[in-house]
C-alpha cells in the first residue's frame, strides 16, 4: 500500500528550510506559496529520504477567487506519495513556475492548465495551446467561463 | 561525399492509418531520418471534464466509458473507486470479485490490441491484428453477456456493479481461461522470434529507467524499461491484494521488451482471473447508494493500473450533486511525452513502431 | 534414360529459334500473341487477386470476399468496375502530364516482360536469343514510371515511396542478374524457351541458392512483403500511388499485380521447368506453377513483418550480392568440371548444391551479416 505521509510531518522539515514557505498543511497535504513552490519541489524530489521522482499528476481547480493548483507526488522507492498544492490569485494573469525542469511528465500537463484553466507556467519550453486551437477564446475549465 | 540536405515537414495524422486514431504528429525530416517532432493533440477534446462539471456523480460514469474506449471497465472502475474514496461507500465482496474479473478481462483485451496494432505497425500485414481480434472477439462476448454491451459497457457502478452475471457466464469464463494461454502461445510461436521483428524492435527507440520515472511513464511502458511498478501492487485498490501475480518487466525499455511486457501481462491477468474465479463468493452485488449521491465536502484521487497505464480521477466535491471538479490523468497522454526523445534520430519506420510500442487511444488523450 | 542435362557449353547445338507454324506469318503471329499476352495477364492479374485476397483471408481467420458471384469469384471485376467508375482527382500542384503519363509508363514494361516467357515450347511473343537480358533490362523500366508518380503527385509520402523505390530496385538489381546468372551458366543460352529446353529436372533443385537469392530479390523488386516498403501503408500511407485514384490507380494496381505475376513467371521458367510437366497440357502446367509461385508471395505476405529501409540495403549489399557471387563461382567451377549427365552424378550434383545453400546462408546469417543487429548505418 502507498503510504500517504503526513503533510504536517513534511512542513515541519520543510518550515526548517524554508521558512514562511508553508500556507497550510493538513493531514496528507501541504499547500505552499506559489514563489517557493520550485524550491520545496526540488527540495522534495532531491531529498534521499523523500525521493519523490514520480510525478503523478498536475491539475488546477478553479475556486473563483484564487486557483489551486494540484502537484501528486510519489516515490517509487519508498512507495509514498504526498500532495503539493499551491494558490494562484490573480485571474488576470496567473503565472507560475513550472515543474518541467524537475519532471519532465509536467510537460503537457501544464500546457493543459494552461489551455483549459489558464495558468500561465513560466519556464514552460513550448507554453502554447495543446487542445484549442491557437485565438480560442477564454479558457474553458474557469468556473465563469461561457 | 557529404551531399548537402535539407530537412522538409510531413504532417503525419490526424488521418493516417497507424496513428491510431486522429493523432497527428508535425514531423521534420531529413530524407528518411526524423530530425524533430511535435505531437499535436485535441482532434477528439469533447470536454469530458467540463462536462462532469454539469452531471450527476452516477450520470459520469457513461462518459468514462468513452475515454479510453478499448478498456471500459477499467475506466468505469476507477471512477467509481475514486467516487466511493470521496462517498466513504462500502462495496459488497462479490461485486469486488466481478470488478477484478471485469477489469483483467478488459487488460487481456486492449493488450490484444495493443500488440496486434503495434504488430502491424511494424509492417506484418494484419495477421496478427486478425488472430488477436478473434480473441478480442470472445472476451467481448462475455463482457456482452454481462453487461449487454460491446464496447461501453458502463457496468461498474457506483457501489458495485450494475447486475449480477448470468449463470452460464461462469462456465463460458472457464472455457475462455483454459484456452487462452494456447493462443497466447500461438501468438509467442507466429513472431516473438522473427528475425525481422527482432531487427526492427529490438533496440529501437530505448527509454531509459530514469528517463521513464522523469516523464512519469506508466503501465507497460514504464515496465518495460526496467521499473518494478504496478499499482495493483504497489498500493492494492479494490481486493488485488488477496491475488498472486508476478510484475513482468523489461531490461532495456526498448520496443520489443514493451511488446514483450504486454505479452507478459496477459498470462498475468488470466491468473488473477484464475484464482478470482474460484474465489467468488455469493452475495449481493451493489451496495445501497442513493441516487443522487451528495460527497462530503473534500477531494479524492483514485487511480488504478489500466492497460495503458495509471489511470487515476481526482475528485472534488462541494457536497452537491455533481463533482465541483472532475479530473482525469490520461496515462496515453503522459506516455507521450517521451515521444519526442525516443524518436529523434531514428527512421520514419521507426517512428510508427516506436509510436505502436506506446500504445495510445486518442480518446483518453483528448478527452 | 536420357541424359538429364547438359552442362557443357561445348554439347550445345544450336536451334533455330522456332516459330510456330500456326497461325503462320510474322504479323499474325504477332497480333495473336500480343491479344494472348494481354488476356493472359489479365486474366491472371484477376486470378492473383483473388488468390490474394481469398488466401488472405483464410490465412487470418476471415473470410475474404465471398459476396460477388460463387465463392466470390466476381469479386476482382467488380473492383475494377468499381475502380473504373471513381472520379480520377489529379492534386492543383502535381506536375499534370507527368502525373498522367507515370501508370503507362510503369505498365508498360510489365506488359512487356511477358513477350518473351514462353507458354509452351516455342509458344511466346519472340524467342529472343537474348531474352533474360531483355527480362533484366525492361524490369527495371517500371521504377521510373514510378518514380515519375512519386513526383509529379507533390506529395511528400509519395516522393519517399518512389525515393525508397528507386534505391531498392538500384541495390537488388544485382543480386537478382547475379542469380540468373548461374541459370544461364548451367542452361547455356539466354534464350528462356532454350532454358526451359534445358531443364530435364527443375534447375531449382541444381540451383537451390540462386532460386532462393532469385526470389528474394525479386520481391524486392517488385516490392512485395517483406520487402514493400514504397507502399508501406502503416508508415507512408500508400506511397507513390497516394494520390492516383480511378483509372490512373487501378493501373497502378494493374502494374503491381502484374509484375508480381511476372516474377512468378520468371521463376517458374527459370528455376520450376517452365511449362514442362507429365500428363497435364504445358500450358496448365505454366499457369499452375505461376500460380503456386505467387500463393508462396501472398503466404510470406501475411506471416512477415516489413523491414526498414537501411536493413532492406544492408541486407541486399551484405547478404544476398555476396552470396550471389559466391553462388555464381560455384556454379562455374561444376559446369567447367563438366560432370557426367548420368542420373546418380545428378543426384550427388543436388545434394551438393543444397549443403551449399545450407552451410552458406546458415554462415552468413551466423556470423557475416545479421539483420537484427540493432542500428545498421548505410
Amino acid at each position: 500500500m502507498t503510504a500517504v505521509l503526513s503533510g504536517k510531518e513534511i512542513a515541519r522539515q520543510l518550515t526548517e528550510k524554508f521558512p514562511e514557505s508553508i500556507i497550510e498543511s493538513g493531514q496528507d497535504y501541504l499547500v505552499v506559496k506559489n514563489e517557493s513552490l520550485l524550491a520545496v519541489a526540488a527540495f522534495l524530489k532531491d531529498t534521499p529520504e523523500l525521493n519523490f521522482d514520480y510525478l503523478n499528476f498536475i491539475t488546477a481547480v478553479d475556486y473563483y477567487h484564487y486557483f489551486e493548483v494540484v502537484y501528486r507526488l510519489s516515490s517509487l522507492e519508498h512507495n509514498h506519495s504526498l500532495v503539493l498544492k499551491t494558490h494562484c490569485a490573480d485571474r488576470e494573469d496567473p503565472t507560475l513556475p513550472s515543474v518541467t525542469g524537475l519532471w519532465q511528465g509536467a510537460d503537457f500537463q501544464e500546457r493543459e492548465i494552461y489551455d483549459l484553466m489558464g495558468i500561465n507556467f513560466e519556464g514552460h519550453p513550448n507554453m502554447k495551446r495543446i487542445f484549442l486551437w491557437e485565438g480560442f477564446a477564454g479558457h474553458p475549465m474557469r468556473k465563469d467561463f461561457r | 561525399m557529404a551531399l548537402k540536405t535539407e530537412p522538409f515537414v510531413l504532417n503525419m495524422g490526424p488521418v493516417h492509418p497507424s496513428t491510431h486514431g486522429v493523432f497527428r504528429m508535425r514531423t521534420t525530416l531529413d530524407g528518411e531520418v526524423v530530425v524533430d517532432i511535435e505531437p499535436i493533440f485535441g482532434y477528439l477534446h469533447r470536454g469530458v471534464e467540463k462536462l462532469a462539471e454539469q452531471r450527476t456523480y452516477t450520470g459520469i460514469i457513461p462518459l468514462t466509458d468513452r475515454l479510453d474506449y478499448i478498456s471500459s471497465m477499467n475506466n468505469n472502475l476507477a471512477y467509481c473507486l475514486a467516487v466511493e474514496k470521496l462517498a466513504g461507500i462500502k462495496v459488497p465482496e462479490r461485486a469486488e470479485y466481478l470488478r477484478v474479473i471485469m477489469a483483467e478481462l478488459q487488460r487481456i483485451a486492449a493488450f490484444l490490441i495493443a500488440v496486434g496494432a503495434f504488430l502491424n505497425d511494424c509492417g506484418a500485414f494484419f495477421t496478427p491484428f486478425m488472430y488477436m481480434f478473434r480473441e478480442r472477439e470472445k472476451i467481448v462476448d462475455l463482457l456482452e453477456m454481462v453487461s449487454g454491451q460491446r464496447l461501453t459497457y458502463n457496468y461498474i457502478r457506483v457501489g458495485g456493479v450494475s447486475q449480477d452475471i448470468p449463470e452460464e457466464f461462469l462456465p463460458a469464463l472457464r472455457t475462455f481461461v483454459a484456452q487462452m494461454p494456447g493462443f497466447i502461445d500461438e501468438y509467442d510461436r507466429l513472431l516473438m522470434q522473427n528475425e525481422i521483428l527482432l531487427a526492427r524492435a529490438k533496440g529501437v527507440g530505448i527509454l531509459t529507467r530514469e528517463q521513464a520515472i522523469n516523464c512519469a511513464a506508466s503501465g507497460p511502458v514504464l515496465r518495460a524499461s526496467g521499473v518494478k511498478w504496478d499499482i495493483r501492487q504497489a498500493d492494492p485498490y479494490s481486493i488485488y491484494d488477496r491475488f498472486e501475480f508476478d510484475i513482468p518487466t523489461g531490461t532495456v525499455g526498448d520496443c520489443y521488451d514493451r511488446y514483450r511486457v504486454r505479452v507478459a501481462e496477459m498470462r498475468q491477468s488470466l491468473r488473477i482471473i484464475q484464482q478470482a474465479m474460484t474465489q467468488l463468493p455469493p452475495g449481493p452485488v451493489k451496495a445501497a447508494v442513493p441516487h443522487l449521491i451528495r460527497p462530503p465536502v473534500g477531494e479524492a484521487y483514485a487511480h488504478l493500473e489500466a492497460p495503458k497505464g495509471e489511470l487515476g480521477f481526482y475528485l472534488v466535491s462541494d457536497n452537491s450533486i455533481a463533482p465541483y471538479r472532475c479530473h482525469i490523468r490520461p496515462p496515453s497522454l503522459i506516455n507521450l511525452t517521451a515521444l519526442r526523445d525516443m524518436v529523434r534520430g531514428w527512421k520514419v519506420a521507426d517512428l510508427i513502431v516506436i509510436f505502436g510500442s506506446i500504445d495510445i487511444t486518442v480518446g483518453e488523450i483528448d478527452r | 534414360m536420357m541424359p538429364v542435362l547438359n552442362f557443357g557449353i561445348h554439347h550445345q547445338v544450336f536451334i533455330p529459334a522456332v516459330p510456330p507454324d500456326w497461325p503462320g506469318g510474322f504479323w499474325w503471329h504477332w497480333l495473336f500473341f500480343t491479344v494472348v499476352i494481354i488476356a493472359f495477364v489479365l486474366t491472371m492479374v484477376m486470378g492473383a487477386i483473388y488468390i490474394e485476397r481469398r488466401g488472405m483471408g483464410r490465412m487470418q481467420s476471415r473470410l475474404g470476399p465471398n459476396r460477388t458471384g460463387p465463392f466470390g469469384l466476381l469479386q476482382p471485376v467488380a473492383d475494377a468496375i468499381k475502380v473504373l467508375l471513381k472520379e480520377n482527382i489529379v492534386p492543383v500542384k502535381a506536375d499534370k502530364l507527368v502525373h498522367w503519363l507515370a501508370p503507362v509508363v510503369a505498365f508498360a514494361p510489365a506488359l512487356m516482360l511477358f513477350a518473351v516467357i514462353p507458354f509452351q515450347d516455342g509458344a511466346l511473343l519472340a524467342d529472343l536469343n537474348i531474352g533474360i537480358l531483355y527480362i533484366v533490362a525492361i524490369s527495371s523500366v517500371s521504377t521510373v514510371g514510378i518514380f515519375m508518380a512519386g513526383w509529379a503527385s507533390s506529395n511528400k509520402y509519395s516522393l519517399l515511396g518512389a525515393m525508397r523505390n528507386v534505391a531498392a530496385i538500384v541495390s537488388y538489381e544485382m543480386p537478382l542478374v547475379l542469380a540468373i546468372v548461374g541459370v544461364v551458366l548451367i542452361a547455356g543460352s539466354l534464350s528462356l524457351n532454350r532454358i526451359v529446353i534445358a531443364q530435364d529436372i527443375p534447375f531449382i533443385l541444381l540451383q537451390p541458392l540462386g532460386f532462393f537469392l532469385f526470389f528474394a530479390a525479386g520481391c524486392a523488386e517488385i516490392n512485395r512483403s517483406p520487402f514493400d516498403l514504397m507502399e508501406a501503408d502503416s508508415e507512408i500511407v500508400a506511397g507513390f500511388h497516394t494520390e492516383y485514384s480511378g483509372m490512373k490507380f487501378a493501373m497502378f494496381y494493374l502494374v503491381e499485380y502484374a509484375e508480381a505475376i511476372a516474377i512468378a513467371a520468371i521463376i517458374t521458367t527459370l528455376f520450376l521447368g517452365g511449362w514442362r510437366g507429365p500428363l497435364l497440357p504445358p500450358w496448365l502446367w505454366f499457369v499452375t506453377k505461376v500460380m503456386a509461385v505467387f500463393f508462396t508471395m501472398v503466404w510470406t505476405r501475411t506471416t512477415l513483418p516489413r523491414i526498414r529501409i537501411d536493413q532492406l540495403m544492408a541486407l541486399a549489399w551484405k547478404f544476398l550480392l555476396p552470396l550471389a557471387v559466391i553462388n555464381l563461382i560455384i556454379t562455374a567451377i561444376q559446369v567447367l568440371a563438366s560432370w557426367p549427365d548420368t542420373l546418380p552424378w545428378t543426384l550427388v550434383m543436388i545434394i551438393v548444391n543444397f549443403t551449399i545453400l545450407a552451410v552458406l546462408v546458415l554462415l552468413w546469417s551466423k556470423f557475416f551479416f545479421r539483420l537484427g543487429w540493432g542500428r545498421i548505418e548505410v
